[in-house]
């Protein structure tokens, strides 16, 4: 199947040319970083983990959404799902390779990566992360790719992929609560701290997620003939609402903990995240801006009139994902480190290399997505034509 | 058969780029040299044969690295029964006083960049 | 019993991941502490601790620093950023903030500050290659030669102990000292209790370097060493004791 990636439109080797410019971009850069050093980012000994972490932790949650459209179709027959749920799985595979990416390009010495492997270490979460992050990029790889040659030959397809589906299922959850682990299991970072991280994680998954593979079905729709479904994506923005309204609702049961209880060090990061402290502020219009966008996706989301006007549903979609990007993407990770462990307020904002770096990543994701959507749409208007 | 001439041309292009690395050096006149090392000795023998630390110095190397850096323990007992200070600056540098004419020489020659001395202190720098 | 060639795969393939299983799980089960085995004359010891006298240490003195500095070749980036150190002062109150008042004198007395080796390290438990591991002598090490630069244990520490090389060292130490490695860039580093200089009977640098003896150095396990009379004899504090790492500096104030 991998030969209709190569045949296509103007527009998609236009696309492909594109991202392909800007992973050159990143690569450079990254080679750069090899020869110089982590001290070409803005990361320093007070913030140790900056953009690539935090992005990491962002996709992270994106891939486990693939989960939202498995589970229906699989575990409860819910047919509308059956149409996309190779492009869940797809998205999902796209970003967990950006997710091992992120974590190769933020080590010190990528050489040695495969030191995790020759030393196991069963009491580190990021050994953990990293078993359940190839398991399930492998196992979304295998049930996508089988089941989508099935498809196309017009066959059931075999009985030895249900397994794999339904472990691909909890791992999906493990992949986002070990991320969390990562950082709710450390002692002095306040922050972190707090045992709602991995609901809060897969709450902001869900939202996040199935958002993007919304907008990816306008696209989808728009460019090419299939058509993933009205029902199917009005039924991924109603788990989309309950998400959201989950995610946001977890962050305000953290803020009322920190804010009642009043312990200085839970307190201190959330103030600089919101106001600022001892004059340091530059996350501040972020998470304002997340704030607002998080509120008005849930009233367009939650309104059944404006989410039925698919315009405005993917307004809210770009909101959500835009929020969610800020709050995982910025400031969940960078804040863990303000005030540092002896109180310094040492502020973080990234260089210019590292932000081409990112990108590069970001488009890296994108091109697997688009190689893998533009055969699985070609495949499915073949079995339509 | 079908297009013979395109896949002769293909298979000779093929196997002139994989061959490049061998006639690149028979052109330069850089082929099947031996590397001449030089010994500023002042002991007789190595901490084992030469035969032997010729083939398995790096496994040595990494024996006595993760021995004194994981277990503390900083004495190599010899096959002899000869006890050795386990340090690559002190022990082994004693006696191969020159890195440049003994370590490089064979390391550029079969093209081995050892990471050792990015950490480790050479015997030049040491006295400088 | 018909084999054919499917099943025959199957079983082989079966086969084939039962031998795989057995070193892995060897592999999973298998301790990782290590015993020191110190040379013949090295102190002999099995809990290595610290305390440090605020009192008698002296404004402005930058002797146990600059002692530890140069001996193990920490480099000198001059910007918070990069900076490495492995032992340093801070203000009292940023080091007890747990034990502020208003009415306090000592709120900007520095103090010096460094790995407290704990006994249960945070910092060990994160590490993805075992880089980073605690000796039965108590002293929490690190292999430069198999850190991956993660950066796991500086998010752990919660006493902010580690530092990464943010870029290449070498041209930052003033004077290499030849005994002791430097690093390369992209490797995590702290204080290892001079590891290097107890094994050689030596107490570490900073303790030797600080003439208003401030410092003791010693074995807990030993009743009679001078550290255990420090500790019995004066009330002493330890950084942030409640998150339960067993922190091994302990501060008279």
């Amino acid at each position: 199947m991998l030969e209709k990636a190569l045949i296509g439109s103007k527009k998609y080797y236009g696309l492909v040319i594109l991202l392909l410019i800007i992973i050159g971009g990143g690569f450079y850069f990254y080679l750069r970083q090899l020869t110089y050093g982590l001290g070409i980012t803005g990361m320093s000994r007070d913030v140790s983990w900056g953009l690539y972490i935090a992005q990491f932790t962002f996709l992270v949650g994106v891939a486990a959404s693939a989960v939202m459209v498995v589970l229906p179709y699989y575990l409860h027959n819910y047919k509308a799902f059956g149409r996309i749920t190779i492009l869940g799985e797809f998205l999902a595979v796209a970003c967990v390779a950006m997710c091992l990416t992120f974590i190769i390009v933020d080590l010190g010495q990528p050489a040695r990566a495969f030191n995790v492997l020759l030393y196991p270490s069963p009491s580190s979460i990021l050994f953990w992360d990293m078993v359940v992050l190839n398991g399930y990029l492998l196992l979304n790889i295998v049930i996508g790719w089988t089941v989508l040659a099935s498809e196309r030959k017009s066959v059931p397809p075999p009985t030895w992929v249900k397994p794999l589906i339904y472990i691909s299922i909890p791992l999906a959850v493990s992949i986002h609560t070990v991320t969390a682990f990562i950082y709710a299991g450390l002692p002095g970072r306040g922050f972190w701290l707090t045992a709602i991280m991995a609901p809060r994680f897969l709450a902001s998954a869900f939202a996040s997620g199935p958002a993007l593979l919304i907008l990816m079905c306008f696209i989808i729709r728009r460019f090419t003939r299939f058509d993933p479904g009205k029902e199917a994506m009005q039924n991924l923005a109603r788990i989309v609402t309950y998400a959201m309204a989950v995610s946001v609702f977890f962050v305000l049961l953290e803020i009322f903990t920190v804010f009642y209880s009043q312990i200085p060090e839970h307190m201190h990061p959330f103030e600089y995240l919101f106001a600022g402290l001892e004059g340091h502020e530059k996350l501040v219009p972020w998470m304002w801006t997340s704030a607002i966008l998080a509120i008005a996706s849930l009233i367009l989301l939650i309104n059944p009139v404006t989410r039925r006007k698919e315009g405005i549903l993917a307004v809210a979609c770009v909101a959500v994902f835009a929020s969610l990007w800020i709050e995982k993407g910025l400031g969940l990770v960078i804040t863990g480190f303000i005030p540092s462990s002896l109180g310094r307020v040492f502020e973080y904002s990234p260089t210019g290399p590292e932000v081409i770096i990112t990108l590069g990543v970001w488009a890296m994701g994108f091109l697997i997505l688009t190689v893998l959507y533009k055969i699985a749409v070609t495949v499915k208007e073949e079995i339509a034509a | 058969m079908y297009d013979t001439a395109k896949i002769m041309a293909g298979i000779i292009i093929f196997l002139s780029l994989i061959t490049f690395p061998v006639w690149y050096n028979v052109v330069g006149g850089k082929a099947a040299y031996i590397p001449d090392l030089k010994i500023v000795t002042q002991e007789k023998q190595c901490v084992e044969s030469t035969g032997y630390m010729r083939t398995n110095h790096m496994q040595l190397l990494n024996e006595w690295r993760n021995t004194v850096v994981r277990e503390g323990n900083r004495v190599y007992v010899a096959s002899n029964g000869k006890k050795y200070d386990m340090n690559l600056s002190r022990t082994c540098l004693k006696c191969h006083l020159n890195k440049a004419d003994f370590c490089d020489k064979c390391h550029n020659y079969v093209e081995v960049t050892p990471t050792c001395f990015n950490c480790h202190v050479v015997p030049e720098e040491r006295n400088s | 019993m018909k084999t054919d060639r499917r099943g025959f795969l199957k079983i082989g393939g079966i086969g084939i991941l039962g031998f795989a299983a057995r070193p892995l799980m060897d592999v999973l089960l298998k301790g990782d502490l290590v015993e020191a085995s110190p040379e013949a004359d090295a102190l002999t010891g099995k809990r290595w601790a610290m305390a440090v006298n605020v009192n008698k240490c002296k404004e402005g003195c930058r002797d146990c620093i600059a002692a530890c500095h140069s001996v193990h070749n920490v480099p000198d980036l001059g910007n918070p950023k990069d900076e490495v150190k492995w032992i340093w002062t801070e203000p009292y109150k940023k080091v007890f903030p747990e034990q502020e008042q208003e009415f306090s004198t000592r709120g900007n007395k520095p103090v010096v500050v460094l790995c407290n080796h704990c006994d249960n390290p945070p910092c060990v438990r994160v590490c993805p290659t075992k880089a980073t591991f605690k000796r039965r002598d108590g002293i929490v090490m690190m292999d430069y030669h198999r850190c991956i630069g993660c950066r796991f244990c500086m998010a752990a520490c919660p006493y902010g102990s580690r530092s990464l090389n943010w870029r290449d060292p070498r041209p930052f130490i003033k004077k290499i000292n030849p005994d002791f490695p430097t690093r390369m860039r992209g490797v995590v580093e702290k204080c290892d209790f001079c590891g290097e200089r107890i094994a050689k009977g030596l107490i570490p640098a900073c303790v030797e370097a600080c003439k208003e003896k401030a410092l003791v150095f010693g074995n807990l396990k030993d009743s009679g060493a001078e550290v255990r009379e420090v500790l019995r004899a004066s009330h002493t504090i330890r950084r942030r004791p409640e998150l339960g790492t067993g922190p091994q500096i302990y501060y008279l104030v």
